[in-house]
């Protein structure tokens, strides 16, 4: 059979099947041009810039770079007793060479996060060398201070050969490698990053569960009134959605405040006494609020866009087949709704979790997130080998709740209301 | 809504407790925008109601914070300003762009890896926004723009194409592409085919997706906080310092003008929703 179709030509004598494939090659690549720019613009300027996020993160070359000798010396070294006279020539004229451009500083800075103190003894040695004879570079320097002849110090250094290092993965986490290179956790009072993972978990699953129970119940409403008065409901949801984040965040601040509307309101309803105002900001309840408000908008938006696809009919069927309305809703109504309540939820789950511009002005100190965190180390302590490390755990976490979601709803999904 | 008369006394209760649930969340969405109103006319100093504005003295009322948003001392809103609509304005034209040719290439049927592509093409909305501002901010600073107003539009055309290729490709599902086929067959070549066929019937989820990256490039304050020195402050970045400093009746002033800003973008995109819909009705 095969060969009597391609026995069909066209007016060219080209045989049909060719011609047509040769057409469908031709629209592949016009579509695939079209997107091109974007794509290419995108890659460019946001994938790769992530993929760099996580070279930078594992980035470890700083004290490499800055003792080339010294690691070359060390080749040989076993690492269990006091390093040979090369060794410690070796780094003598590598510190040397360091001091010369006024860098080394750097390495005290960041060897002392290997090993506490070793700022200090390098500090001293730096002030001493000016003053030491050529050769017995060993000897010279275990005379400047008590902790040269420890070899404690000296693995220390070992230990920041290798050009990569997951440590700041490990920081991200609350841990560290100690002298031995064992992954070790922070003592129990300093481990603040776990703290504020789970915080930010915690606002987040808060946050997405209150939308959820505050969205569902106008999202029907929103679905089953007649369009007249729906479309003057909707404007409830679509002018918060298209105001200004930080004009919602101050109207907040003003109505929570211990002398704003709400707890006017709460003192004359007699809940509160005037001088025992409760502080609603500045704390997570602050949060909470003011959160669920913003992000309500992006919960109702796809419920609302299922429900509108739901044929009332069905619920009448339940309720005539015996069912009784709660009946009829649970078994008939909810199920449907699936997918709208899975966008709904993943949408305010993602953007909560990212969020840190509401809760840093209603949440007090415990309004600081993980965003927080990395917007910090962005701007204030400049490591931003940290804040990409934190950056792309938060991703992960992201991307892992995208695959939960397409695996239980499919991602296709979402919609923009 | 109205219920029928047979209904049963514990669904009747049912059903009122569910309505005024309805009215509490409506309220508690809407009601705090409209706070801002009258506080940003207060002639005091404080933002809480003042006896004689509950009075409705009319000495309690002034525009004492508008005139200070407009001719104060030392008074950054102009330049915030200015900048705020110049950024949001070159975005907005560079997104709408790239991200319409875009959409065009992905609703052809014969577009291969649609999946792949598409989840690429919304990655930026889609990944927690104080990661692709870490992400921008390297890119930026790399080619040497931190601090400019070109490298803030191009984080925000990262930002904004997202919105236009979403809204333009859901105004292309229902588009029948017989008629720039027939366009074609009559002589056009594809450029006027555009310009004249496909480009006037998508125009509806062209502006919408346009108004989405406006005002997402002008609400968009997380990548600017890393991007922006003195000379590129936006309205968001003034919002953001005043507002942990302290906050004053000026804001509020501000803030009122942006929710009669949004008033009117809300219309605008509401009729063009609603023309989009007759629209694509016609061609069903």
């Amino acid at each position: 059979m095969t060969n009597e179709t391609q026995k069909i030509l066209t007016t060219d004598g080209i045989p049909l099947e060719i011609s047509l494939k040769k057409a469908e090659k031709k629209n592949k690549i016009k579509a695939f041009l079209l997107v091109a720019p974007l794509l290419l613009f995108l890659i460019i300027t946001y994938i790769f810039p992530i993929g760099e996020m996580f070279t930078r993160s594992i980035d470890d070359r700083m004290v490499t770079n800055m003792l080339p000798k010294t690691f070359k010396a060390m080749e040989t070294w076993d690492g269990k007793e006091l390093p040979p006279e090369e060794v410690y020539a070796a780094f003598l004229s590598d510190y040397r060479a360091l001091a010369e451009k006024k860098v080394h500083g750097k390495l005290g800075q960041r060897l002392n996060k290997e090993k506490n103190g070793f700022n200090t003894i390098l500090k001293k040695l730096w002030r001493k060398m000016k003053k030491f004879e050529d050769g017995n570079a060993k000897e010279q320097i275990m005379e400047v201070h008590k902790r040269f002849r420890d070899v404690k110090y000296w693995q220390a250094i070992k230990r920041t050969a290798p050009p990569y290092t997951m440590g700041k993965y490990l920081k991200g986490m609350d841990m560290y490698y100690d002298e031995d290179g064992k992954v070790t956790q922070v003592e129990k009072d300093r481990r603040i990053h776990r703290i504020l993972w789970l915080r930010t978990l915690e606002i987040a699953v808060v946050v997405t569960i209150l939308c959820f129970l505050m969205g569902y119940p106008i999202a029907h409403l929103l679905a089953v009134l007649p369009m007249k008065y729906s479309n003057l409901l909707m404007i409830c949801v679509l002018l918060p959605f298209w105001t200004s984040l930080l004009v919602r965040t101050a109207s907040w601040m003003i109505l929570l405040q211990q002398q704003g509307i709400v707890n006017d309101f709460f003192v004359m309803i007699g809940l509160v006494a005037d001088d025992n105002r409760p502080e609603m900001m500045y704390n997570k309840t602050g949060t909470y609020i003011a959160m669920t408000q913003i992000l309500l908008p992006f919960m109702v938006l796809p419920l609302y866009s299922v429900m509108k696809t739901i044929s009332p009919s069905l619920m009448r069927a339940g309720k005539s087949l015996g069912g009784t309305p709660f009946v009829a809703f649970w078994k008939v109504y909810f199920p449907l709704t699936i997918p709208g309540i899975g966008a709904g939820c993943l949408l305010v789950f993602i953007l909560a979790i990212g969020y840190y511009i509401t809760p840093a002005l209603v949440g007090g100190a415990s309004g600081t997130l993980i965003s927080n965190q990395i917007a910090y180390h962005m701007k204030e302590t400049l490591d931003w080998s940290f804040a990409s490390a934190m950056g792309l755990m938060l991703l992960t976490g992201v991307l892992a709740v995208y695959w939960v979601y397409n695996k239980l709803v499919g991602i296709d999904n979402i919609k923009l209301g | 809504m109205a219920l029928p008369k047979y209904t049963e006394t514990r669904y009747r209760i049912w059903h009122y407790l569910y309505l005024s649930i309805c009215g509490f969340v409506f309220f508690f969405l809407i009601a705090p925008l409209f706070v801002i109103f009258p506080l940003s006319f207060n002639a005091e100093e404080f933002l809480v109601f003042s006896e004689g504005m509950k009075r409705l003295d009319p000495d309690a009322f002034s525009l004492r914070w508008y005139e200070d948003m407009i001719y104060g001392t030392k008074n950054p809103w102009g330049l915030a300003a200015k900048n705020s609509f110049i950024i949001a304005i070159f975005a907005t034209i560079g997104a709408v762009i790239l991200g319409t040719v875009a959409a065009l290439g992905l609703s052809s049927r014969h577009m291969p890896y649609k999946g792949l592509i598409m989840a690429t093409l919304i990655s930026p909305m889609i990944v927690p926004l104080i990661i692709s501002g870490v992400a921008i901010f390297f890119f930026i600073a790399k080619i040497g723009l931190a601090a400019t107003h070109l490298g803030i539009i191009i984080a925000h055309i990262i930002l904004g194409t997202p919105f236009v290729v979403i809204t333009v490709t859901a105004t292309l599902s229902g588009f029948d592409h017989s008629v720039t086929r027939a366009a074609s067959s009559l002589g056009s070549n594809p450029v006027n085919t555009f310009m004249k066929i496909t480009l006037p019937l998508i125009l509806p989820g062209v502006i919408s997706g346009a108004l989405f990256a406006f005002v997402t490039s002008f609400d968009e304050v997380v990548v600017v906080l890393f991007l922006a020195g003195l000379d590129n402050t936006t309205i968001p970045i003034q919002m953001w310092t005043g507002l942990r400093e302290q906050l004053s009746p000026t804001i509020l002033a501000v803030a009122t003008c942006l929710i009669i800003l949004s008033t009117l973008i809300l219309v605008t995109a509401e009729l063009l929703r609603r023309r989009s819909e007759r629209l694509r009705g016609i061609n069903r």
